[in-house]
């Protein structure tokens, strides 16, 4: 009986660095419409600056507790920094662009936490006077966890009366309820967003910091709490801290009496119920419906027109560049403008969701990598001949995204892009942690092509064939009867309903394709490099995607190939220097502050108009957003 | 094209009948116990003041939002429970209070779209769309006034241009039954009675029936054929334009709500 007892009171201690950080996002998320990606390098952040402080306030039980409070406020004004430098600048950016830049802001972090303080995990030190254990019915339970098992409701408490007893407050609530209200109010509206974004980050970097006497400092925290952070708020409900509280309870017994039940397989667990939940109640236990207006996939309402004449010359040229380069390239770069290829039909499947369907997806890896295993797998264990198995990856790929794909396209917005990340996580963990099967972190060995293709001139054409094939059938889709019935969707589903369409079941189809292509892609990768890892679905993964994407542009239908290529290159340059994700994320939050419209797109504007790049000229319609403001 | 105008319609059933709805949004009845006809080639006004119910009652009509009771039968067949699109399929079209159309396609295509999803073809992958249906979508276009602009995006449109796109979009699959929400809000007077003119025109001559809500009495009483009054939920009125004009409930509703119309008084 004791034993359970404790487990679940640790199950409530661990709820309160969790609640703390899931809170910070959630009210961040609930003023600006900003999901902050770097939620979790500040709670990491939070950690070392707490390490740091204690050692310099001293050891004392009013110098510990100072330094832990300390460690937020720096945290604050590291928030403070990324609202006014980047931040600021996207609040009318698709919301794309600010997970990108937040995603660059966590790379940047990672590089100041390795250089601030080394690469060694730290000890977290002990709070002075609560070193001891207590015995509740006789199982040992450090004191330490009753201080935290208090803290998340304290907090909680404070929050309250933050938001209900002070005017600065109650502003926040009411912009959480209708942003164009206090708009309207005359409030400003700046001042109230870095307000907001300061707080947020100082409750992420104070769960951080309590935590320390538990769990320390390390670089990994950062993508750990993560994760869960996102199924916190996503479960309670966006916007809602009592919702945030409720869920953090909830997700932490799960993980401590999870691991009794099923040790391997807590992850899942946690996702599995954030399925069902979101399934049931798709705005999470306490949010509330978006209302109309808030579109997430905003500013890829652009029309589409088919290739023009020299758009025409030039994609016939880089064809037969590519055709010829065989010829004018040693093997080392042929092999380099094979991943090229592969990454570019990769990024240009979730091109087409993104764009045609305005559905933005952050697992889009776990049908790439689901490709990737399925010919692995099919190799491994049916023996299966590499032909075979290279045409059934998209199959299974395509059939995984039936099923998440499923559960996805009944929420929107925001909501479907945290659960396509929340399936690929638990894609990604099966992966991991089945490792009867996928040999886990090892990965899946001697996946080579057939004797006949296994050259690197051959598989280079094979290669160019599928990918090249791969982008054109998905061109081909787009301006369809399919594409342009899923185009009606994005534009405006009350009129799409209103003619007859099945918005929900053009949407899984667009979901199936663009996994079935994006398998296409893996099954190529995993025979091209012999091998399949469980990377090849994580979430770092999954923003490669959406960062090809990015730098392409998300308008133009040729900005994938362009993506992929820089981001090649930029990949295959920067990962020699020591501190390379400082450069990467420096890069792009510079690219996305810069050229909001991405390379390609920034390319076409200064050059398209006299390139005549498309068909009709008169194709720049502003947004449906724009419109309604204006309206 | 063969147009559903063709099915066998049952001429001593109404083409919708609608009973008892409600719907309640919170505290707030917004609809209540609301009935009435639509007869077959009807033009039939629902008037009342803003916040009504009029746009709730549209919306449950075409399956937007869900009715918390009652029946809508659409010659003889309930329609409540289904989809909107199912709804579309079996005849009742809509337009919206405001407008809308799919600003990152051509006018052309926006009514192609419509053609696309009648004939079932949304799922084929491989044909090219572009120029699919132009000389029907081109014809609907016409009737509008449209053709002119039929290769530009709607995004660019002026107000009052798509609501004439809406109208064409909505005549597609010639409906049964159309539902229109403010088909001139927004629009200069002059502009107003024109497109209304024209909607009453090409429904007359399609044979569809028609529920519109209007603002602007002159429209109204120039061209319904009959009146429902609404007020704050509830039906309060039924009748011709003389009959509405001398109600005393009515005119109370409307001096009541403070928004009195001029032209009611002429
Ligand atoms: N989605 C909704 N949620 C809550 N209340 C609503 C919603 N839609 C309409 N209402 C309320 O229902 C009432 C009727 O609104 P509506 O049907 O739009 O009136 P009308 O079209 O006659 O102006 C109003 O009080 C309005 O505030
Ligand atoms: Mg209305």
């Amino acid at each position: 009986m004791g034993v359970y007892l404790v487990q679940f009171l640790t199950g409530l201690a661990s709820a309160s660095a969790l609640f703390l950080a899931a809170s910070g996002l959630s009210i961040i998320f609930g003023v600006t419409r900003v999901v902050n990606f770097a939620h979790g390098s500040f709670y990491m952040l939070g950690a070392y600056f707490g390490f740091s402080f204690v050692q310099m306030v001293g050891g004392g039980a009013i110098g510990f507790w100072v330094a832990l409070l300390l460690a937020a406020v720096a945290v604050g004004l590291v928030g403070l920094l990324v609202e006014l430098v980047i931040l600021r600048r996207l609040y009318k950016a698709p919301e794309l662009f600010q997970l990108i830049a937040t995603f660059g802001v966590i790379l940047i972090v990672q590089d100041a936490a390795l250089w601030a303080w080394g690469a060694e995990d730290l000890l977290g030190p002990r709070a002075p006077g609560l070193t001891g254990i207590v015995r509740i019915m006789g199982t040992p339970m450090p004191v330490y966890d009753l201080v935290l098992i208090a803290v998340g409701p304290l907090v909680l408490l404070a929050l309250w009366l933050l938001f209900n007893r002070t005017r600065w407050g109650v502003l926040v609530r009411a912009a959480t309820e209708d942003r164009e209200m206090v708009g309207a109010l005359g409030v400003n509206q700046s001042l109230l967003f870095t307000g907001v974004f300061v707080l947020g980050s100082m409750l992420a970097g104070l769960g951080g910091a309590i935590q320390l006497p538990k769990g320390g400092a390390d670089l990994l925290m950062d993508f750990g709490i993560l994760a869960e952070v996102f199924v916190v708020t996503v479960v309670g409900g966006m916007g809602s801290i009592f919702g945030a509280f409720l869920a953090a309870v909830l997700i932490s017994q799960l993980n401590t009496f999870g691991i009794l039940i099923w040790p391997g397989g807590t992850l899942v667990l946690m996702f599995i119920l954030m399925a069902v939940i979101l399934i049931v109640r798709p705005t999470g236990l306490l949010g509330r419906p978006e209302t109309v207006g808030h579109k997430a996939a905003a500013g890829f309402e652009q029309a589409l027109r088919p290739a023009g004449p020299h758009y025409k010359l030039f994609v016939g040229g880089l064809l037969a560049c590519l055709a010829a380069a065989p010829v004018f390239v040693d093997e080392f770069q042929l092999v380099l403008i094979t991943d090229i290829m592969v990454l570019a039909l990769f990024a240009t499947s979730l091109h087409f969701l993104m764009s045609t369907g305005g559905l933005v997806s952050f697992g889009h890896a776990a049908f790439y990598g689901g490709g990737a295993y399925t010919a692995a797998l099919l190799v491994t264990y049916a023996a299966s001949p590499f032909e075979l198995a290279l045409l059934l990856a998209p199959l299974g790929a395509g059939m995984l995204a039936l099923v998440i794909g499923w559960f996805c396209v009944r929420l929107s917005g925001v909501y479907f892009a945290m659960l396509t990340l929340a399936f690929a996580q638990v894609a990604w963990s099966v992966a991991f942690q089945w490792s009867e099967v996928t040999n886990g972190d090892d990965g899946l060995l001697g996946i080579w092509p057939s004797l006949w293709a296994s050259g690197t001139q051959v598989f280079y054409y094979l290669a160019l064939v599928f990918c090249v094939g791969g982008i054109f059938l998905i061109r081909r889709v787009v301006f369809a009867p399919f594409g342009y019935g899923l185009r009606a969707t994005r534009d405006s589903t009350l009129r799409a309903a209103a003619i007859g369409i099945d918005i929900k079941r053009q949407q899984l189809m667009a979901f199936v394709f663009a996994g079935a292509m994006a398998g296409l892609a893996g099954g190529l990768f995993a025979f091209s490099k012999g091998s399949v890892f469980p990377d090849e679905m994580s979430i770092p993964r999954s923003f490669d995607a959406l960062l090809m994407v990015l730098l392409g542009g998300v308008e133009s239908l040729s900005g994938p190939f362009v993506g992929a290529a820089a981001f090649t290159y930029l990949h295959d340059e920067l990962i020699t220097f020591e501190y390379w994700r400082l450069l990467v994320g420096s890069t792009i939050v510079a690219l996305v502050l810069l050229f909001p419209q991405g390379l390609a797109g920034a390319a076409k504007h200064h050059l398209g108009r006299f390139l005549k790049l498309e068909a009709d000229p008169e194709a720049a319609a502003p947004s449906p957003r724009r419109k309604a403001r204006e309206a | 094209m063969s147009a559903p105008s063709t099915i066998e319609r049952a001429t001593d059933l109404p083409s919708l009948a609608v009973r008892n709805l409600n719907k309640a949004f919170g505290g707030v009845q917004a609809v209540r116990d609301v009935s009435f006809d639509l007869a077959e080639g009807e033009l039939l006004a629902l008037i009342g003041p803003n916040g009504a119910g009029k746009s709730t009652c549209f919306n449950m009509l075409n399956g937007q939002i869900p009715a918390d009771s009652g029946s809508v039968r659409l010659a003889g067949e309930e329609l409540l429970g289904y989809a909107p699109a199912e709804i579309w399929r079996r005849g009742v079209g809509r337009t919206f209070q405001i407008t809308a159309t799919f600003p990152s396609m051509t006018v052309a295509e926006n009514v192609a779209m419509v053609l696309m999803s009648q004939q079932r073809e949304l799922f084929s992958f491989f044909r090219s769309a572009t120029h699919r249906h132009r000389d029907r979508a081109m014809e609907l276009l016409d009737l509008v006034g449209m053709t002119g602009q039929a290769d530009r995006p709607c995004g660019v449109l002026s107000y009052g241009d798509l609501k004439r796109v809406e109208l064409a979009v909505a005549l597609g699959n010639t409906p049964r039954v159309l539902l229109m929400d403010e088909p001139t809000a927004g629009m200069a007077p002059r502009e107003r009675l024109e497109l209304m003119g024209l909607a009453a025109r090409l429904v007359g001559d399609l044979g569809i029936s028609v529920l519109f809500t209007e603002h602007d009495m002159d429209i109204v009483f120039g061209h319904a054929d009959r009146i429902i009054v609404l007020s704050r939920g509830a039906l309060i009125a039924e009748g011709n334009a003389e009959q509405i004009r001398n109600d005393p409930l009515v005119l109370k509703t409307y001096l009541g709500e403070g928004q009195i119309y001029g032209q009611a008084e002429d």
